[in-house]
């Protein structure tokens, strides 16, 4: 049977997913195989070596840098505290003393007999990664981490902004294709996460920051109303470190484009249940999506579709993403095996989609993205 | 020179980030050619997390198109026997992200500038180059080497003799700030120290045990030599031993290959040198990706590489958009467009990065983004591609009267041939638009022949010649390199509408044409491949075709699969003030080359 290798997103209501949560930098793990975690629980802990403060000791003092050590009073290792004095002339007449005080609480690090720099290093700072999402350890890996199973919805985005939250699911509008204005956003809706239909716009996105919301979800943003958020043009795809107040997750794309109704139904069913979000995207080699996960246990309707990589087959749903027929669902009708030329004159392998009104359109295969379940 | 290898049969991968590609070379009647190719996705990453099967599934697809039995399970059969196994396996990496790198040096536009040419030469990214000068207090310094996490670092500074303290100094920051390896945590950082060589004893004792620390001849051992080389091999060897070795099926891929892994771009290098010298020509080599923008030249023998590592076509188009301004991208758009809409599209080619443009006006967008990633990826190059700076220079009353703008190697009027390659170059559905698409971004002056790479197998061929000069340069030329035509182009600036010069040309067929062309004129001439013309030009008083302002030219000039490209737009390229104009200007321009159906 014919079929076609795509990228695609998951949109599902019940999925099995795991999650590493892993430290920067080795640590201990503070949970073990089998733990049940919440989404807060620390899973790991370790301590990032402080920043660094430089001080030029022989500027300061006037010496050579190979006498640096007559003049140090404190030594490689010794503690100090801001202010402290660190390194000083020992003249006849004490008025014409020199002093170096320390910049910074830390530890003396290292004193060059070259460039006469002494280096000081502030204390360690504490890291901690928490579960992100309720579930239970699955895997410890020693010094580093662990991995959480869950089960519940799951919804990949296309694009977001900001790093891992967590809220209650809140419906902002009624349906997918409902535009979301500041007024819609209420100050009950704090800590919560938005559901915000299908375009979202930085005077909404700012409403949602001023109430303190954890997350928006939305079917599309103007790209520039994300450079007027920002502060600056994003160049290249990677997010996640942005510091805006709220979590961004773009379920489509740039443009005025409706949430696809699958997602707004799932999420919808989610209301008043925590979601676990992040917007972390990266478009490159590993790629990263942005994510939606509502974690709880299994009902008894709930079935788990198995994601397979055979590509797409006739029948399989799918959303084009790119113009004409941007934004457009539907399904696979046919795989055609020839190369086939479109009107920028591209020759490429095509399928036809019969979008949900019923029209047939022949599109790039590139130009599709499957909607896996 | 080392002797060649006798070969027949070669198969050679480049492990891209995204796809694998193997062609297949073969000895008929006597000339190596490139007979079968065949890709498959990269496997670096999870679920996979191994290179060699993406290098397995892309030689099986040679192995099915050519009936050649390559494969014994998991292993590639050699010597070549009859109709089963290859005579060497060789191969490129870019995965992963390619070979990323810091330098240091002393002073920013000296030592700095040497150390990120050496390392660029050898195909690395440089992700940032610290030096004294560099404005940045000592704390921003240590935090920035933490952050990075580059795969190796080259430290250069002082000549011989030179500062002793501030090559210390920066290597006092390197160890404050206990760099990580970008693979196999609990792995020392791999260094390069090449720099004075009266600090090696005060480098060793400060990053001999926190790094993987090696000594090699400095970069510039005075102000007036640079020394690369040495620098560069040492770049390549530990980008075997740490880099490549680390990464994910690497050890297994090495211990198959016949000869070193290289860096794809340092391959690239190579050729486009290889071929410079054979021919006695000076090259500029354009590769254009999703992500990154790679500009080789070779002006008068001296190879220059650089990387605009955030200037591409799909992950990095949007930084396009932020580097240029709409301004500049909207002059190459023959239609009106409302900033908004355009804004959007860039983004979403960003986010969906393999989607491909359906409609006309699309594909005129992405050419038109693509005209700017290219002027700005070479505008970087010139920057890059100088003389050495801080050198005494005795200057004589006919230097201050030169033309001698930037101390840049690139010459636009010495330039012979200039090279495309990378989807929107290789894959544009009329090889009008990727001529049109070089001649707009780089301007070439003079006449200049201009191709484009089949199928992207130039890193392919610049590690085949390491091991067989010949058999890389017949490849190269026979199928690699598709000539597309010759730009004739005077420099020089005008009113629109004034002549700029009158021009005879007289084909092989005894077909002659003439005529005259004003400022803001392009014409298109057909003249097939392996076919010439002679042109006799006579530019106006204030236009320069290489011989003066105003002299005449006699040249040979080379067809090829567009032809002869007469552009009399200025250089550089004068642009109407006002929108309109500037849209009746490129569309005018694209219909006198047929760059699109309507």
């Amino acid at each position: 049977m014919a079929h076609s290798y795509t990228p695609g997103l998951r949109v599902t209501p019940f999925a099995t997913l795991q999650r590493r949560r892993i430290l920067p930098l080795k640590g201990e793990v503070t949970v073990r195989v089998g733990d049940l975690v919440s989404r807060d629980t620390v899973v790991a802990r370790t301590e990032l070596p402080g920043d660094v403060a430089t001080v030029n000791v022989v500027n300061r003092l006037g010496i050579e840098a190979h006498q640096i050590e007559h003049y140090m009073v404190k030594k490689v290792g010794d503690s100090v505290a801001s202010d402290e004095l660190i390194a000083e002339t020992r003249p006849f007449f004490k008025f014409l003393k020199s002093t170096v005080n320390s910049p910074i609480d830390g530890t003396v690090e290292s004193i060059s007999t070259v460039t006469g720099q002494v280096i000081l290093r502030r204390p360690p700072k504490p890291v901690a990664v928490t579960a992100y999402v309720d579930g239970r350890v699955i895997e410890e890996i020693p010094d580093e981490g662990v991995v959480v199973e869950t089960q519940g919805a799951f919804i990949q985005g296309i694009f977001g902004i900001g790093g891992e939250a967590w809220g209650k699911v809140r419906r902002v509008v009624e349906s997918h294709d409902s535009v979301a204005t500041p007024s819609s956003i209420s100050t009950d809706m704090g800590g919560c996460v938005l559901i915000c239909g299908s375009l979202v716009s930085a005077e909404t996105i700012n409403r949602a920051i001023a109430v303190k919301a954890a997350g928006v979800i939305a079917g599309g943003i103007h790209a520039g109303d994300l450079k007027d958020l920002l502060g600056y043009d994003l160049g290249v795809a990677i997010t996640g470190t942005e510091r805006i107040g709220t979590t961004i997750i773009v379920t489509e794309g740039f443009g005025a484009i409706a949430m696809a109704r699958r997602t707004f139904d799932i999420l919808s069913s989610c209301e008043g249940m925590v979601a676990s979000i992040n917007g972390t995207t990266q478009i490159r080699a590993g790629v990263q999506r942005p994510e939606i996960i509502v974690s709880r246990p299994p009902s008894p309707s709930d079935r788990e579709v198995a994601t397979s990589s055979t590509g797409l087959q006739i029948g399989d749903p799918v959303r084009v993403i790119r113009e004409p027929y941007f934004g457009r669902l539907g399904s696979v009708s046919a795989l055609p095996s020839d190369l086939q030329t479109v009107e920028s004159e591209t020759r490429v392998r095509v399928l036809e989609v019969a979008l949900d009104d019923g029209e047939k359109v022949i599109v790039p295969r590139a130009n599709v993205e499957s909607i896996a379940l | 020179m080392q002797q060649e290898r006798d070969l027949n049969v070669v198969i050679a991968t480049d492990c891209g980030s995204t796809t694998t590609k193997a062609i297949l070379i073969e000895k008929v009647d006597g000339t190596y050619r490139q007979t079968f190719r065949g890709e498959a996705p990269t496997t670096v990453e999870a679920p996979f997390e191994d290179v060699t099967r993406g290098v397995l599934n892309a030689i099986q697809e040679v192995e099915e198109l050519s009936g050649r039995k390559i494969l014994e399970g998991e292993r590639i059969i050699t010597p070549a026997e009859g109709n089963r196994g290859v005579d060497i396996y060789i191969s490129t990496s870019s995965a992963g992200g390619g070979l990323q790198m810091m330098v240091t040096g002393v002073v920013k536009s000296m030592t700095g500038e040497s150390a990120q040419r050496c390392a660029l030469g050898a195909g690395a990214i440089v992700m940032d180059v610290l030096a004294s000068n560099d404005g940045r207090l000592p704390h921003e310094k240590i935090e920035r080497i933490r952050q990075l996490r580059p795969d190796m670092v080259l430290q250069s500074g002082g000549t011989d003799g030179g500062t002793v303290s501030h090559v210390v100094e920066l290597a006092e920051f390197i160890a404050a700030a206990d760099p990580k390896p970008r693979f196999g945590t609990g792995f020392k950082l791999p260094v390069i120290y090449a720099g004075n060589k009266n600090a090696i004893d005060d480098i060793q004792r400060i990053l001999g045990e926190k790094t993987a620390l090696t000594i090699t001849e400095n970069i510039r051992p005075t102000l007036e030599k640079e020394n690369l080389m040495p620098a560069r091999h040492k770049i390549h060897d530990l980008f075997l031993e740490h880099v490549m070795a680390q990464a994910p099926g690497y050890r297994k891929l090495i211990s198959w290959c016949g000869a070193d892994i290289m860096p794809t771009p340092g391959a690239v290098g190579l050729i486009m040198q290889t071929i410079a010298r054979k021919q006695g020509i000076n090259v500029v080599g354009v590769d254009i990706g999703g992500a990154t923008t790679d500009v080789f030249s070779v002006f008068d023998e001296v190879f220059n590489r650089t990387v605009s590592a955030n200037l591409g076509m799909s992950y990095s188009i949007s930084n396009v958009l932020a580097e240029a301004g709409l301004e500049n991208i909207a002059r190459w758009i023959p239609f009106d467009i409302d900033e908004g809409d355009l804004r959007n599209r860039i983004k979403n080619k960003m986010i969906r990065p393999t989607t491909i443009p359906q409609l006309l006006d699309e594909l005129k967008l992405e050419q038109a983004i693509a005209r700017e990633a290219l002027r700005l990826a070479f505008i970087q190059h010139k920057q890059l591609a100088v003389g050495l700076k801080g050198i005494a220079k005795e200057r004589t009353l006919s230097d201050v009267f030169s033309q001698e703008r930037d101390g840049s190697l690139i010459n636009m009027m010495e330039l012979d041939l200039l090279v495309g390659s990378g989807g929107v170059l290789s894959h544009a559905p009329r090889r009008q638009q990727s001529m049109q698409m070089m001649i707009d971004a780089f301007q070439p002056e003079g006449v200049t022949r201009l191709a484009v790479d089949s199928i992207f197998m130039m890193p392919h061929l610049g590690v085949l010649s390491t091991v067989n000069e010949t058999a890389a340069t017949e490849v190269f030329e026979k199928d690699c390199m598709i000539y597309l035509g010759t730009c004739v182009a005077p420099r020089g600036k005008g009113k629109k509408g004034s002549q700029v010069l009158s021009f005879e040309m007289e084909f092989q067929n005894g077909r002659r044409e003439h005529g005259t062309m004003d400022v803001g004129d392009l014409r298109h001439f057909p003249l097939g491949l392996n076919e010439t013309a002679k042109l006799r030009a006579n530019p106006a008083k204030g236009w320069d075709l290489g011989y003066g302002s105003g002299k005449p030219v006699e040249a040979v000039i080379h067809g090829g699969v567009v032809g002869i490209v007469l552009d009399t737009r200025g250089r550089p390229i004068q642009f109407a003030a006002d929108r309109p104009a500037q849209i009746a200007d490129t569309v005018r321009w694209n219909k006198a080359t047929d760059q699109f159906p309507i």
